[in-house]
C-alpha cells in the first residue's frame, strides 16, 4: 500500500478490504506481476492506495478491461474491484459473461447493500424494507423488485471456478475474509477461472447508523440474507 | 454433421511468394482483417452486426492462427472495454461494428480518447437512425467526426474508398493510434465492405510496442502506472483537457489528406467521400464528355478535415456540390470551409440508397453545367 490517506468516512470498511488485498498480494509476491482495476463509486480511487499498476474502468465495465488486460498478459495477476452498483446493477452482463467464459480473473465484490458516492440511494442489493434516499420509507419489493444474491447467481455458471462470500463485522470474519481473497488469487493463479469473493461491508454514513452500530445492523440484517460460505469450488480445469 | 469452410485460406497462403507482395481477391471487411494482422495486431474484441461480419468471421480463425486472440463479446460496450483494457495493457488492438454498434461504444470511445490509449474502432455503416436497415449508409459521418461520447474529445476519422484502401488505411490508422495516443476510426460503409476487389498487402509492419511505458504491465523495476481519466481536482482537469486540446490541434496540423480529380479547370466540384466520392466519379466523366467542367475532391481524412488542401483546390470553382449517403452531415464541415466563398449544394440518398451516377449527372446539369461563370455569392 501506499502512503496516501484514505479519503474514506470514519467507519467505512474500504480501508479493511484493501489492506487485505494487499496483504494477499504481497504474501503471494505477486506486487509486480499484478493489475487491478478500479470501479465508479466511492473505491475509484483505489489506484491512490493500492502500489500497483492499476487501469480504471468506465461504471460496470471492470471485468470487460480486466479481461482485455488478462488475454494480452495471461500470466500475470488481474483483478477488478466493484461495488454492488458497479458489479449487480450497471455491470451484470461484465460479470456474469466473465465468469460464464471462465476468465481467468478475480473480482473483489464489496457488497454494502446501498450506492454510497452517490449519496446512498438504492442499490440491486438493498434489503427489503432497508430506507435509503430513493426507498426513503424502505426497500417497497411491490415496485423496486428484490434484491440480488450475485454469488449464489454467478456459483451456477460452469465457467466460475472459485465463489464465495465473506464479511467483514468482526475481526474473525475479516481473517475468513482474507483467506477467501488467497483462495480466489490462488485460483487464478492455477488458471482453474473466474473467482469472486463477495465482501459484506457497511456504509455507516449512508446507513445512518454509528460505525458500531452499522457493524452489528451488517450481522442482524445482511447475513440471513447473504448467507456466507463457498458457493463454487472447481479443484482443476 | 461436419462443417467445414472451404474458403478458409491456409496459413500459408498469407506468406509473400518468391519476396512480392501478396495479392488477393477478398471483400474490404476480410482485406481490414488480414491488414490488421499484418500490421502487428493481435487483439479483436466484437459483437456481430451487418454488414460488418466477415471481419470478425475472418479474424476469428485468422488471429489464432498468428497467435493472437479473438473474443466475441457480450456487447459492443464490454467489446470496446476490453479494447481499453487490452489498449492499456501495451497492445494493438481492433474492434469493429456498425452505426447501432458505435453508438454502444462512444461511452468507451470517449474514455479511450480521455485515458490516452491507442486503439482502431471501425465502423462499416448502414442506414439509420435508430435500427434503421442493413443496406450502406454515411449517415455516421456526425457521429464519427464529431463523437458521439461525452466530453472534449476527437477521434482521428480514416475514409477509405476501395477495397485496397482498406486495407492501406488499416496499416495508417494503427500508425497514428500509436504515434498520437489515440482512438482512430476508419469510417467505411456496406458496399466497401462487402464488394470484392484485388489487394495487395505490404509486408507485414514491424510493430515494436515495447515503447510503450505508459502501458500497465506490472510493474516491475518502475514506480506503477495509472491508466485513467479522472480528475476531481477542477483545475487539474483542465490541465488534462489543454493537453489533450494541444494534442488535437498537432493532429490538425499534421493529418490531412484528401484526393482530388480534374480539379483544376472545374467549375463545379463534387466533394464526396467513401463509396459516393467512387459514384460521382462516374457521373464526372459523363459531365465532362457532355463538355461540363466538372472535378471531385474526395476527402480521406474526415477528421481532421482537410480543409485547407479543399481551399487550395477552388482556384476556377463558382459551386461546389456535396454528395453523400446520408441527409446532408459532410456538407457542414465544406460549409465552414468555405466560409460563404461559394455556395454549396446537396445531392444525398439515405435510408440505405445508393445515389446512381445518373442521379448525380442529373443533378449537376440543374446546377447550370457550370458554364454560365456567374457571380460568386
Amino acid at each position: 500500500m501506499t502512503k496516501q490517506r484514505f479519503h474514506y468516512c470514519p467507519g467505512c470498511t474500504h480501508g479493511i478490504i484493501h489492506r487485505l488485498v494487499a496483504e494477499v498480494i504481497d504474501e503471494m509476491e505477486i506486487r509486480e506481476d499484478t493489475i487491478g482495476v478500479a470501479p465508479v463509486g466511492c473505491s475509484v480511487l483505489l489506484y491512490n492506495y493500492l502500489d500497483i499498476d492499476m487501469q480504471e474502468a468506465a461504471h460496470g465495465r471492470a471485468p470487460a478491461l480486466a479481461t482485455g488486460i488478462k488475454r494480452v498478459l495471461p500470466d500475470r495477476m488481474v483483478f477488478t474491484y466493484q461495488g454492488d452498483g458497479d458489479l449487480a446493477s450497471i455491470g451484470t452482463a461484465e460479470i456474469i459473461h466473465a465468469a460464464a467464459r471462465g476468465e481467468n480473473i478475480t473480482a473483489v465484490f464489496v457488497n454494502n447493500a446501498i450506492y454510497g458516492m452517490t449519496g446512498g440511494q438504492m442499490a440491486p442489493t438493498t434489503l427489503a424494507g432497508q430506507a435509503t434516499t430513493t426507498s426513503k420509507t424502505g426497500r417497497n419489493i411491490q415496485s423496486a423488485g428484490f434484491p440480488i444474491r450475485m454469488s449464489e447467481m454467478l456459483a451456477t455458471l460452469d465457467g466460475a471456478a472459485y465463489i464465495s462470500r465473506v464479511s467483514i463485522h468482526n475481526p474473525a470474519h475479516v481473517i475468513k475474509a482474507k483467506k477467501a481473497l488467497r483462495k480466489a488469487f490462488e485460483t487464478q493463479k492455477r488458471g482453474i477461472g473466474f473467482s469472486m469473493v463477495e465482501l459484506l461491508s457497511t456504509c455507516p454514513t449512508n446507513w445512518g447508523l454509528k460505525p458500531t452500530e452499522a457493524l452489528k445492523w451488517l450481522e442482524e440484517n445482511m447475513i440471513p440474507y447473504y448467507p456466507l460460505g463457498e458457493f463454487k469450488i472447481k479443484q482443476e480445469v | 454433421m461436419c462443417h467445414v469452410r472451404l474458403d478458409v485460406p491456409r496459413s500459408g497462403d498469407y506468406c509473400e511468394k518468391g519476396g512480392s507482395p501478396l495479392r488477393m481477391m477478398m471483400k474490404g471487411n476480410e482485406a481490414i482483417g488480414e491488414a490488421a494482422v499484418r500490421a502487428g495486431c493481435r487483439y479483436f474484441f466484437g459483437y456481430p452486426i451487418t454488414p460488418q461480419n466477415e471481419l470478425p468471421e475472418y479474424l476469428s480463425y485468422r488471429l489464432p492462427e498468428a497467435g493472437g486472440v479473438y473474443l466475441q463479446a457480450e456487447s459492443e460496450i464490454a467489446a470496446i472495454n476490453m479494447v481499453f483494457g487490452a489498449a492499456g495493457a501495451g497492445a494493438r488492438v481492433l474492434t469493429s461494428s456498425s452505426g447501432p454498434g458505435i453508438s454502444l461504444k462512444q461511452e468507451g470511445i470517449s474514455f479511450l480518447s480521455g485515458a490516452e490509449l491507442p486503439c482502431v474502432i471501425v465502423n462499416i455503416m448502414r442506414g439509420g437512425p435508430g435500427l434503421g436497415g442493413i443496406q450502406p449508409g454515411q449517415a455516421d459521418y456526425f457521429q464519427a467526426t464529431r463523437g458521439g461520447g461525452h466530453g472534449d474529445y476527437r477521434t482521428i476519422v480514416l475514409a477509405p474508398g476501395s477495397v485496397q484502401e482498406m486495407a492501406d488505411f488499416t496499416y495508417w490508422a494503427f500508425e497514428l493510434a500509436d504515434k498520437y495516443r489515440n482512438p482512430v476510426l476508419i469510417l467505411g460503409d456496406g458496399v466497401l465492405g462487402q464488394m470484392m476487389e484485388p489487394v495487395v498487402f505490404p509486408p507485414e509492419a514491424k510493430a515494436d510496442q515495447t515503447n510503450k511505458l505508459w502501458a500497465t504491465t506490472g510493474c516491475r523495476g518502475r514506480q506503477p502506472n495509472i491508466i485513467k481519466s479522472l480528475y476531481l481536482n477542477p483545475e487539474e482537469l483542465e490541465e488534462q483537457n489543454k493537453k489533450l486540446q494541444e494534442k488535437f490541434e498537432l493532429i490538425m496540423q499534421e493529418v490531412n489528406r484528401a484526393e482530388k480529380y480534374q480539379v483544376e479547370d472545374a467549375e463545379i466540384i463534387l466533394i464526396a467521400y467513401g463509396i459516393s466520392a467512387r459514384v460521382s466519379l462516374a457521373a464526372i466523366d459523363a459531365a465532362r464528355e457532355e463538355g461540363i467542367k466538372v472535378g471531385l475532391f474526395r476527402p480521406i481524412t474526415l477528421w481532421p478535415f482537410p480543409e485547407k488542401i479543399l481551399l487550395e483546390s477552388l482556384s476556377k470553382a463558382k459551386k461546389l456540390l456535396v454528395v453523400e449517403m446520408s441527409a446532408g452531415q459532410m456538407i457542414e464541415d465544406v460549409r465552414l470551409a468555405v466560409c460563404g466563398r461559394l455556395p454549396v449544394h446537396f445531392y444525398g440518398r439515405t435510408g440505405g440508397m445508393l445515389p446512381s451516377a445518373k442521379e448525380i449527372l442529373s443533378k449537376i446539369k440543374t446546377l447550370g453545367g457550370g458554364a454560365s461563370g456567374r457571380s460568386i455569392r
